[in-house]
């Protein structure tokens, strides 16, 4: 499953991307996030809670952030567990483009799902991963507004 | 008397089964009940690296969680495929080694790994999720196109290539000759698509293990719980045959699903010895899509070349047959021997071949459901024959009573005997049924309402009575397919009759009733069929391949002769009267032209209380018998579907249905109508709705019945169901078998009456609203470029 998408974000270029490397702003901001705690630069482990149609699961699994070209791009890429729900793994290519003050953030995602995930919920993951990426932008939109309270 | 055979008697066992008083495997419950649950893969291909079940085995009420190298470390056997088949070169087929859970890899979604017993079977599920598998996940190849595309992920070791076996029956160089000689020839490609059998009763066991006795029980879904324990004693270890008692109670359903013995039954027996509790499993509807044997799965090319008058000249057939992931238990003998011998069809065809290649795929494993390589046969020789129609300019049925066989028995080049049959009188039959000549009007009509009206064809043969042993064995049978009967007059005139056939919707228990009613002239009432317990039945091959009343009831028959062989001994000598004078008519036995008679319960008392026996005579009444079969039966069909297809959406109707069948003798009517109701509605299923779906990466994408679709009473029409009786000379009844004919004729009908409709060949399996939409934009654009 593919999954592209644009936003643009009103704030600078660095900033967006010291948020993009903070787990406590990605924790916040990732729909369902339990826990996600940095093992190394580089390096994370999260625990997400998601329903996808009739299949509510746990996911624990390991985040990476690779082909880092700061503060330009990254990739972030994972696989999560979700027992009997089975798995899911992923990963995004995101890029960071300045436009005046704003940044224009954009991802080019692709997600494979295994298990009951695929068996039960394959009609609604494509949807499903679209709100989750609205819901993470808007989050993260929002909390960056938050922490930059001399633009308001 | 209205209870024998011909009449519609109603079914014995349907008070119970409808008034919620069957009892099921999973209506079990024993006083140490104990449940299992099933840690599944959710990859289709991975090595399996470690299995952590610490924080499953911490919580409470959880009694254990086993995995499959203890399961292998105590002598449990791999699962096997029992008819070895051998390739053309005379190499063995390609087995590759499959324990009941998993050691070391994974091959398809749901192979199961660890096994979780605990008290309850919420908690075994719960406790199922936190066992903690480490995969290393490997290169997938879920489609025939993956697994044999080179360098494709090698899925058994032993198996190069995932090739199984490619084996080929018939005379190569006569088809290739007889296609040379053809003034036309017809070509097509086709898919037989995937099925999910959907049993309405799910797999389930009970395993026992008694230790004071060193003995176990299992209650399972099984259609033949002799060669359950065969297989479980023989191959898999589990104990020696006298210390394992297989139950097979009421079964909702099987259709092939459950012939096969499964990794799960083997778990729960070994799991009740470790635990020493009695172990429970039973599948959900979701574990249903993910193990249930697969049916049908074959991607065919074929050839068949006709002469200027129309006769067939020659018929070439290449077929790769999915088998998933592993080699279940008859899966070799599907699209082998199961399949080619029915490539003559209804008709007089001298020149045949047909290679089929078996492989393997990482889906779950493929085996015989409703019809087993007879669907996949008259599939393709009935779309070959309608195709060729077309070609040809000829009236389909034209073309076919060209072709067809006109007296028996008739050799064909393919092994098969056909041993009685009347296809023209059949299809006359049919023809008149469906109004065909009334069809032209009928199209201009819908034409009128802007639809595409569309008439099929399909005049199809099965081989059923499933089998002469001897021939089954040289084949590469690893059993006998003969059946055995015991019948018991007790000393009250009531009889009881063991069969190793067994009921699971059939209704056998009003049938072979029938038989013994017709008989010794007493009421169905007083028989009682007795079947599914290896602890009160000797021994039986069970039901399937339509085989319960030619080799089942034939047994029974034998039986009754030795019954009443001794029954006029005992009257004729109580009677004072000769054995060739005696009649058993109205509940006794009684000497012709006199008023002399022994009532029927009183020959019963008589041979066991065995005060007036003839001397030397043994006491008691009961005798066994077994039958195996000289030749398979021979039902022949044909039926016409008629559609109506609108142009704008694809949206396809059948209006109607018509089903002549000729199935030899007919003990039940109604029953008989009822299974061809089953089956046809299961054959417009295939054809237009069903279709397993994996993804490349193996997962299961029709895993539940929002995106596996089944016929429902809406999408069906009302068949006509009419039948021609030409007995077969080989059994004593001359019974045909009747349980597999409309899955059989179906499919072909419905897509022969489709592509008329739509004036293009080309369509595929499930023919849905989309496929056949796009069909008829193909055809338009394909016409457009001529």
């Amino acid at each position: 499953m593919e999954l592209t998408g644009e936003y643009r974000i009103a704030a600078p270029r660095q900033q967006v991307w010291e948020a993009l490397n903070d787990a406590e702003v990605l924790q916040a901001c990732i729909p369902g996030c339990q826990e996600l705690e940095k093992t190394s630069d580089t390096e994370m482990l999260a625990k997400v809670t998601l329903k996808i149609g009739p299949v509510k699961a746990t996911f624990g699994g390991e985040v990476e952030l690779v082909n880092i070209d700061a503060p330009k791009s990254y990739t972030i890429q994972g696989e999560g567990k979700g027992g009997i729900a089975g798995f899911a793994k992923g990963s995004a290519d995101v890029v960071l483009a300045e436009d005046g003050d704003d940044t224009i953030l954009t991802y080019n995602a692709s997600a494979e799902v295994g298990g009951k995930l695929a068996q039960l919920g394959n009609r609604l993951i494509q949807s499903t991963a679209r709100k989750l990426a609205a819901a993470f932008f808007d989050n993260f939109h929002e909390r960056l507004n938050q922490s930059t309270p001399e633009d308001a | 008397m209205t209870t024998g055979i011909g009449n519609p008697v109603k079914r014995k066992e349907d008070r119970r089964f409808t008034t919620g008083r069957g009892r099921y495997t999973d209506d079990v419950r024993n006083d140490n009940q104990a449940y299992a649950a099933f840690v599944r893969s959710p990859h289709a291909h991975a090595r399996v690296k470690s299995i952590d079940t610490k924080a499953a085995l911490a919580m409470e009420g959880v009694i254990d969680v086993l995995n499959g190298k203890q399961l292998t470390g105590d002598g449990i056997g791999n699962l096997i495929c029992g008819w070895a088949i051998s390739s053309k070169d005379g190499s063995p087929m390609n087995m590759g080694a499959w324990s009941a859970l998993a050691t070391e890899k994974v091959r398809y979604v749901g192979d199961a790994v660890a096994v979780v017993i605990a008290e309850t079977q919420a908690l075994a599920r719960i406790a199922a999720e936190a066992v903690e598998v480490d995969y290393e996940t490997l290169p997938v190849a879920a489609s025939l196109t993956a697994a044999m595309a080179k360098g494709a992920p090698q899925i058994h070791d032993n198996a190069p290539g995932n090739l199984i076996y490619d084996w080929g029956l018939g005379d190569e160089a006569a088809a290739d000759a007889g296609l040379k000689a053809a003034k036309h020839v017809t070509t097509l490609d086709l898919t037989n698509n995937r099925l999910s059998p959907n049993p309405m009763e799910p797999r389930s066991a009970v395993a026992s293990y008694d230790a004071a006795e060193e003995h176990y029980t299992l209650y399972t879904t099984s259609q033949n719980p002799h060669v359950a324990r065969l297989v479980l004693s023989a191959f898999y270890n589990v104990a020696p045959e006298h210390k394992l008692r297989v139950i097979a109670p009421d079964v909702g359903g099987g259709f092939g699903s459950k012939i096969y013995i499964y990794p799960e039954e083997i778990t729960c027996l070994w799991a009740s010895m470790k635990t020493n509790r009695s172990v429970k499993w039973t599948s959900d509807r979701s574990e249903a899509f993910l193990t249930d044997m697969h049916g049908r799965d074959h991607v065919t090319t074929a050839q068949m070349g006709f002469d200027e008058n129309g006769k067939i000249t020659g018929f070439k057939v290449d077929t790769i047959a999915n088998l998933g992931a592993y080699m279940s238990l008859f899966s070799s003998s599907v699209p082998t021997y199961l399949y080619a011998p029915l490539m003559s069809g209804q008709y007089d065809i001298q020149n045949i071949y047909c290679n089929v290649r078996a492989v393997y795929t990482n889906t779950v494993p493929v085996d015989a459901y409703r019809g087993a390589g007879r669907p996949e046969a008259a599939y393709l020789v009935e779309r070959m024959m309608e195709t060729a129609a077309r070609e040809l300019n000829m009236d389909p049925a034209e073309l076919r009573r060209r072709n067809f066989v006109q007296s028996f028995p008739h050799q064909t080049p393919v092994l098969m005997a056909y041993d009685a049959g009347d296809f023209p009188k059949l299809l006359d039959m049919a023809q008149k049924s469906a109004d065909v000549a009334g069809f032209p009007a009928r199209k201009a009509e819908a034409a009128k309402r802007g639809k595409l009206r569309g008439l099929g064809y399909s005049t199809f043969i099965e081989a059923c009575g499933l089998a002469p042993s001897k021939a089954a064995g040289s084949l590469g049978a690893g059993v006998g397919l003969w059946e055995s009967a015991e019948v018991r007059v007790n000393p009250v005139g009531s009889i009881e009759v063991l069969t190793g056939s067994h009921s699971h919707g059939q209704g056998h228990e009003t049938t072979f009733a029938q038989i013994v009613a017709e008989r010794f002239d007493i009421p169905v009432e007083n028989v009682s069929i007795v079947h599914g317990d290896t602890d009160k039945v000797q021994f039986g091959m069970g039901t399937y391949g339509s085989r319960s009343a030619p080799v089942g009831m034939s047994a029974v028959v034998k039986a009754m002769d030795k019954v009443e062989a001794k029954v006029k001994k005992i009257a004729a000598h109580a009677l004072e009267a000769s054995e060739d004078d005696l009649v058993i008519e109205g509940g006794a036995v009684k000497v012709k032209g006199t008023d002399k008679q022994m009532l029927w319960h009183e020959v019963g008392l008589a041979a066991y209380t065995a005060h007036n026996l003839p001397d030397g005579m043994e006491p008691g009444l009961k005798e066994t018998a077994f039958f195996d079969p000289v030749n398979f039966s021979f039902p022949s069909g044909a039926f016409i579907c008629e559609v109506e297809v609108d142009p704008d959406t694809g949206v396809t109707e059948i209006v109607q249905f018509v089903a002549a069948d000729d199935f030899g003798t007919i003990i039940n009517p109604m029953i008989v109508e009822g299974q061809v109701h089953g089956g046809v509605a299961q054959g417009i299923g295939q054809a237009m709705m069903e279709q397993v779906v994996y993804d490349d990466n193996g997962q299961l994408l029709t895993g539940s019945y929002m995106d596996y679709t089944m016929p429902r009473a809406a999408d069906l029409p009302f068949y006509k169901v009419s039948h021609q009786v030409t007995p077969s000379p080989n059994n004593p009844l001359g019974v045909k078998g009747c349980g597999e004919a409309g899955a059989i004729g179906a499919p072909p009908a419905v897509i022969n009456a489709i592509t008329d409709a739509i004036g293009n060949n080309h369509l595929n399996m499930p023919a849905t609203a989309h496929a056949v939409w796009q069909a008829i934009r193909a055809g338009k654009s394909a016409m457009a470029a001529e």
